[in-house]
């Protein structure tokens, strides 16, 4: 590998709060690496796990899920619906080999600008330890 | 949002005024450079070139401030040009800008659901300062991505649902009477909803009222009469909401006789006592009120143990005769010992939260008491007195200097009886010492709470209330009437304890809002909502129960899903739950997520 690895994260994120804590991290100024790709979803239980597959079978190094806290979903229950799937999501990768904590599900709430761009550098480091995720290149990208 | 739109009720999915220029192949991306807020970490330029090799792809510029007049005139000139169908607009958050940006669009001729905003700033520039190049290839695969969603975007149009100009209030107090003649008066049908035998609500017990002693027997008689003589307002009493369906501007209630009401004895319910009877309304008031915390709760008090130890709102009514007498013997009380706070401010026993009311109605009480009989005695027990409100302070005021009422400030340990007395100990906390009363009636401040059966109702009408069950405001200081249901608002003690001003003053508010709600030819709703694809779908009805809405159902005879596109809050549920793919929100279809994912991975290009 000449060049060094740069992580590639995609990040599906609840309008309601992780999506508007990204904005107040970036109001705040508040600095993260530039690895992730932020994906807007009206509520984390709009998440099929399709778009996790998708963003894996694409290349991604890891796929972060950002939703409301238990209690506070916009929809009332999405959250509770977005766990139970990523924990299902999860298994069935573990199953099938591939490592699931390249897969993070969090709560952050609008307000919660600090946590999000930590989370977001302690992502990017944890992927970057891990190195490449071994479905990059293999599908055709 | 003009009424002139020629307006599609159930918005055929591409059948828009630009789906003729087939989806999405003429996309225009303006790239703001906010100043140097994003032009300083990301290379717009170089981002513009890029993304103009995009597929769908039909200009690119940057521009200094995209939001200014000028940047807007520029994308409307561009899209009456350039004949785009579709535009992303990169630069701050779309929580910023992106009404500006769809209203210039909407402007120029091109449909609003056909803009999209790539979070360039707040996103990228803003968290990305110290690198310019990874910044800028952000940057150019976020606009990728709205572009790849444009692309999937429909033009819609807003749904418009008609309003039925019906109000029901719940509760027949002083609030719910004040709202119903309030919209009546103003020519709409009320139906008003009293569990109880009479309308009046507490004021029924209360006959002069703080901070002047003003008489309230007369005034609330009179109003009671214009209720129940008004035309276009019906009275059920003894009834109850036994269930609510529906959503703002058409709601379904059904009303039964209260429990406890046509009980053999008992009062007579005027609800219809077959199962009840259902009426069509287009919005809600809650008027629940208040009660007062049980005496069994106040046993530390002598609540409920002590002969003679009564609440507040008893002593209103032993006020109202001539002279005050006990119950326990029918004797003129010497000497009344009244103590504040009883249950309030103490989330031990009792409530967390101050009752409001009882500091004021005690030196009322008190006054009262010195006024009917003159040789008697009255001293009062308190913590702090709390008296915010005009001309309140005064009235205490006048209550010690002309009532020689007695404040003395301790907190009660201890209260039981002796000989035909009842003794009062308290605790002077700050001095440290004790004080000692016998006196022969004990008055107790009991805390202000919902009224029975608060939050039940609040689950029938999908309006919360809080842990206590208050209903509760959309939000405290900004929407003080509304409740977190569209269509349903509050008014008085049923929301958090008020006093009379208060109460009407929030009930003329609320109904300010219904009638504010009954002026509009009908409702805009956001299109973006859940729909069925009729040939996928196999009636399996996995939908109908992730829908927290309840805006989803099975058609028996199709035996297909079916959406209520007046309930769908378009949260997505329904279109994860769904095994065939059927269901779909109007542009966050699952094609346009995927291709987003393709874009930010660099699938296009
Ligand atoms: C001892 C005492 C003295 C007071 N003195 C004063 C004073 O001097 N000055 C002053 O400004 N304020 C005073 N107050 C406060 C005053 O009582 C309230 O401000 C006022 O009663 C609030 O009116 P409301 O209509 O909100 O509630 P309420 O008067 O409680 O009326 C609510 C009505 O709703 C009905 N209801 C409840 N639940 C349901 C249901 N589920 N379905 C149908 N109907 C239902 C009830 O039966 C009742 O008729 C005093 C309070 C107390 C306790
Ligand atoms: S549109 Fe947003 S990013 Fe552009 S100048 Fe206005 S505020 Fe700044
Ligand atoms: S989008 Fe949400 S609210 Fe609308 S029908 Fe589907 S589950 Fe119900
Ligand atoms: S889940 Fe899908 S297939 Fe089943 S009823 Fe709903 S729309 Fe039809
Ligand atoms: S609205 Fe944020 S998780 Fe549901």
């Amino acid at each position: 590998m000449a060049e060094a690895f740069e992580p590639r994260i995609v990040a599906f994120l609840c309008n309601w709060c992780t999506y508007a804590g990204a904005d107040l991290a970036g109001t705040a100024r508040l600095q993260y690496p530039p690895n992730v790709r932020i994906i807007r979803l009206m509520c984390s239980g709009a998440l099929d796990p399709a778009y996790v597959l998708k963003a894996l079978l694409e290349g991604a190094d890891g796929v972060f899920i950002g939703g409301c806290h238990p209690g506070d979903c916009h929809y009332q229950n999405g959250n509770y619906k977005a766990r139970r799937r990523v924990a299902l999501l999860k298994k069935i990768l573990e199953q099938t080999g591939f490592d699931p904590d390249r897969v993070w599900l969090r709560w952050i709430s609008a307000s919660e600008g600090r946590l999000f761009a930590q989370t977001m550098t302690e992502m990017v480091a944890a992927i970057r330890a891990k190195g490449p995720s071994p479905l990059r290149g293999r599908w055709g990208t | 949002m003009g009424a002139d739109r020629d307006r599609e009720g159930q918005l055929p999915v591409g059948q828009g005024r630009e789906a003729c220029a087939g989806t999405g192949r003429r996309i225009g991306v303006f790239i703001c450079h906010c100043g140097s807020n994003i032009a300083g970490s990301v290379d717009v330029r170089r981002a513009a070139e890029t993304v103009r090799g995009l597929r769908g792809v039909a200009c690119a510029t940057d521009y200094g401030y995209m939001c200014s007049d000028p940047g807007q005139a520029l994308i409307r000139q561009s899209i009456a040009e350039q004949g785009l169908d579709g535009i992303v607009v990169a630069a701050c958050s779309p929580s910023m800008h992106e009404a500006t940006f769809r209203r210039a669009a909407e402007a120029a001729g091109l449909n609003p659901y056909r803009v999209e905003i790539a979070n360039i700033r707040e996103q990228c520039s803003w968290v990305h300062q110290e690198d310019r190049e990874k910044a800028t290839q952000k940057a150019i695969a976020l606009i990728a991505s709205l572009v790849e969603k444009v692309r999937g975007d429909d033009p819609l149009e807003p749904l418009g649902t008609p309003v039925t100009r019906r109000l029901l209030v719940i509760g027949g107090g002083i609030a719910g009477m004040t709202v119903a003649l309030e919209v009546a008066d103003a020519g709409y049908e009320v139906i008003l909803v009293e569990r109880g035998a009479e309308l009046g609500g507490r004021l029924r017990q209360i006959r002069e009222t703080y901070a002047a002693l003003t008489p309230l027997a007369a005034p609330l008689q009179t109003l009671i009469e214009r209720v129940r003589e008004h035309p276009r307002i019906r009275v059920l009493l003894g009834s109850e909401v036994e269930s609510a369906s529906g959503y703002v501007g058409s709601f379904t209630v059904t009303v039964r006789p209260a429990a406890g009401a046509n009980a053999p004895g008992g009062y007579r319910s005027e609800a219809d006592p077959a199962g009840g009877t259902q009426h069509e309304v287009g919005a809600i008031v809650v008027a629940t009120g208040y009660e007062l915390i049980p005496l069994s709760r106040l046993g530390e008090y002598g609540g409920g143990r002590v002969a003679d130890v009564v609440d507040a709102l008893e002593f209103e009514r032993l006020l109202a005769q001539e002279v005050p007498r006990r119950p326990s013997d029918g004797r003129v009380p010497r000497r009344v010992a009244f103590v504040q706070c009883a249950g309030s401010r103490d989330p031990e026993h009792g409530v967390p939260y101050c009752s409001k009311v009882c500091c004021l109605y005690t030196a009322k009480q008190a006054l009262l008491y010195r006024q009917r009989v003159p040789d008697g005695e009255a001293v009062v027990f308190v913590i702090d007195v709390r008296t915010g409100g005009r001309r309140y302070e005064e009235f205490v005021q006048r209550a010690m200097e002309e009532g020689h009422v007695l404040y003395l400030r301790g907190k009660v340990a201890k209260v039981f009886r002796q000989g035909d007395q009842v003794i009062v100990w308290g605790v002077d906390t700050l001095a440290g010492r004790n004080v000692e009363v016998a006196a022969d009636l004990v008055v107790l401040a009991a805390a202000v709470v919902p009224s029975a059966g608060a939050a039940e109702l609040g689950r029938r009408l999908r309006a919360t209330t809080d842990e206590l069950g208050f209903f509760r405001e959309a939000h405290p200081k900004l929407r003080p009437v509304e409740s977190l249901t569209a269509g349903i608002f509050l008014a008085g003690a049923a929301q958090a304890p008020k006093d009379i001003a208060e109460t009407v003053s929030q009930a003329e508010a609320a109904a300010a809002k219904v009638l504010g709600l009954f002026s509009r030819p009908e409702l805009v709703q956001e299109p973006t909502v859940a729909t069925v694809l009729q040939e996928l779908c196999a009636g399996c009805g996995l939908c109908v129960s992730a829908c927290p809405y309840e805006a989803r159902s099975l058609n028996a005879r199709l035996r297909v899903a079916e959406v209520n596109a007046a309930l769908c809050q378009g949260c997505g549920a329904c279109v994860v739950a769904c095994p065939n793919k059927a269901c779909v929100v109007r542009n966050w279809r699952p094609e346009q997520t995927l291709a987003m994912v393709g874009a930010v991975l660099g699938e296009v290009q």
